[in-house]
């Protein structure tokens, strides 16, 4: 059975169907990447997963669990666990109070400081600004604290949405290479994506998303390899 | 008239008609320097004129010299008195807007609330003999009273979040401050036809009769004075270690800044609201108290005034910001309390004083002394 399973969801925003039924599957330990052009429905995907917009029809079972009932917080505490758009950062806190934040779900204060310090060690910049106001760090170092942030809540699925926007290419780079190492060490990712040709670099499988609606599913390596893929996405004539 | 892009002091100028251009022989002029600057920096300057303009009133009336320094510092203390009771109601409105971006505008009358609470179980002390028993049943009763008012005004003030602002929190945000104007005159009437319009007379717990004299000085303390202001501080450390060390105070703050990362992280942004309430309410119920302990008397309309006063001190500090909401208030209390003997005028002039402080720092500086520049979304 898959970790995270979307079973047919329609979400609308007022009287937008912005999902028109997406089924999705994300086994345990993979890293799974939805593709597509803007407002393609990408973002709305992982809004209705993170409780943030509840979908009107279909489920979203984790573990054997309809978890459609629950309230975006509480998701939180199932696991569910989103790096928003844009990084959403508490910026007038401390990095280090956003991380304390990360881990508000959590009661087990070991593991809290165990993952306290793996996040330290995967974002090394993060320790040396610890008590620096996180609104005057570099935009790289947002994403790094928006992804350490998540982590600390322990995800058992992690959700990033854009995780490359807005920042060069070499920290692109930087950052695709913490989401692998984070997956390897057994994070599952669900990432939205519209640098295509980075998410298929890392990702196992991957869903081409048009006009809320998914087009094509195949496993990441096959993707690269469709011309349709190669001409829309990845800018390959 | 075209009226040019670049200043925004321009309307103000129109209206005083001095946008006519100066002679180009008057330019070069140092009079001309002058008020082309004034024109440039037209509220600084109106700005500069009424501080002058203040100064020279309170030094012609300091030359008449009718006070004695026991009279000053008799006022000195009795603003501070003030000032705490002004803190932990401004805190109230503080807490709230940092979080809602909402004037609670019936907080003065969660405080009324709070102020009848602390009366009625007076009277019952009273009644059962234990405010002038021994020292130790009167401090006891005094305890008692402050929680029964912290109680009642927590109960208002999260029964009020509940009823009239929770429904409209997606609606514009003049809606909720309508709301909460509505609310404020539900609950003065409310308390009108339950206990009347006659002023209920707080009889003073024997603790609080009597006065420090210190040395030969003639400045007098009294002990409602003393308690007063030292409780209020100590309300205000434990509010500031709450915000700032505690887990529920870190969600606040989070929650003030972006209530939908909030959620991701876990937080339940409705029970970190309604506990702002409490807290603020608490604060306030305490105020209230204090408030019938120092002027004696409550009746129904006795938020009114403190309230306004308290959003004019929050306002004073820097609306959103707890350090700001304490020293505006303070000050504001020894502006009230020294005003009126300083600009020479009577003693009933203090509330215009202290509305005269609220329009001034709104023109002169918006976000406060604490404040910091309110981005769009706040504002």
């Amino acid at each position: 059975m898959a970790l995270l399973e979307i079973n047919d969801i329609h979400t609308y925003y007022g009287n937008i169907h912005a999902l028109k039924g997406i089924s999705m599957t994300v086994e345990e330990g993979e890293i799974v990447t939805l593709i597509g052009a803007n407002g393609a429905g990408k973002t709305t995907t992982l809004r209705s997963i993170s409780g943030l917009i509840k979908p009107r029809r279909g489920k979203i079972v984790l573990d054997g669990e309809d978890i459609k009932k629950y309230a975006a917080q509480e998701l939180v505490y199932k696991g569910i666990v989103m790096v928003p758009e844009g990084r959403g950062i508490f910026s007038k806190m401390t990095v280090g109070e956003n991380l304390d934040m990360g881990a508000y779900s959590r009661k087990d204060k070991d593991g809290i400081l165990k993952d306290l310090g793996w996040v330290y060690e995967l974002f090394p910049r993060l320790k040396e600004r610890e008590k620096q106001i996180a609104g005057t760090l570099s935009g790289g170092e947002q994403q790094m604290l928006a992804t350490a942030r998540a982590l600390m809540a322990n995800p058992r699925v992690l959700l990033m949405d854009e995780p490359s926007m807005g920042l060069a290419p070499v920290l692109v780079e930087a950052i695709f290479d913490t989401i692998v190492q984070v997956n390897k060490e057994g994070t599952t990712i669900l990432l939205v994506e519209q640098n295509a040709t980075m998410a298929l670099s890392i990702a196992n499988r991957g869903y081409v998303l048009q006009t809320g609606e998914i087009v094509l599913s195949d496993t990441a390596v096959n993707l690269q390899k469709n011309e349709m893929v190669q001409k829309a996405y990845l800018g390959i004539e | 008239m075209i009226a040019p892009a670049d200043s925004n002091n321009t309307l103000a100028i129109q209206l005083l008609g001095i946008m006519e251009p100066i002679p180009q022989n008057l330019r070069q002029s140092s009079a001309g320097k002058i008020s082309s600057w004034i024109r440039k920096n037209f509220i600084t300057s109106l700005g500069i004129f009424i501080v002058v303009l203040l100064i020279w009133r309170i030094v012609s009336v300091a030359q008449q010299d009718s006070y004695p320094i026991q009279y000053w510092a008799f006022q000195l203390i009795n603003g501070l008195t003030l000032g705490g009771v002004y803190a932990l109601i401004a805190l109230g409105y503080t807490l709230v807007y940092g979080i809602l971006f909402m004037i609670n505008f019936a907080h003065g009358e969660v405080m009324m609330m709070g102020g009848f609470a602390g009366f009625f179980t007076l009277q019952l002390l009273t009644y059962l003999g234990w405010t002038n028993d021994t020292p130790f049943s009167s401090a006891i009763s005094v305890v008692v009273m402050m929680l029964a008012g912290m109680t009642v005004s927590v109960l208002t003030g999260v029964i009020l979040e509940r009823i009239a602002y929770r429904p409209l929190r997606a609606a514009p945000r003049l809606v909720p401050l309508i709301s909460a104007i509505g609310a404020s005159f539900f609950l003065q009437y409310t308390a009108l036809l339950m206990f009347g319009a006659i002023p209920h007379n707080y009889h003073k717990p024997s603790i609080f009769v009597g006065v420090w004299r210190i040395g030969e000085t003639g400045i007098i303390i009294s002990y409602t004075g003393a308690f007063i202001f030292v409780t209020s501080i100590i309300m205000m450390i434990g509010l500031y270690i709450i915000v700032q060390r505690t887990k529920l105070g870190r969600s606040m703050r989070a929650v003030a800044e972006d209530k939908q990362i909030a959620t991701l992280m876990g937080i339940d942004v409705d029970k970190v609201i309604v506990f702002t309430f409490i807290l603020g309410s608490a604060l306030a119920g305490a105020g209230g108290v204090m408030l019938g302990l120092h002027n004696t008397v409550i009746r129904f309309n006795s938020g009114f005034i403190p309230g306004l006063k308290a959003f004019t001190a929050a306002v004073l500090g820097g609306i959103g910001n707890i350090p700001g909401a304490m020293v505006g208030s303070l000050l504001l209390g020894i502006m009230e309390a020294l005003g009126p003997s300083a600009l020479g005028l009577p003693t009933e002039y203090k509330d215009v004083i202290a509305f005269s402080i609220l329009v001034l720092v709104l023109i002169f500086r918006p976000t406060g002394l604490l404040g910091e520049v309110l981005s769009n979304k706040k504002a």
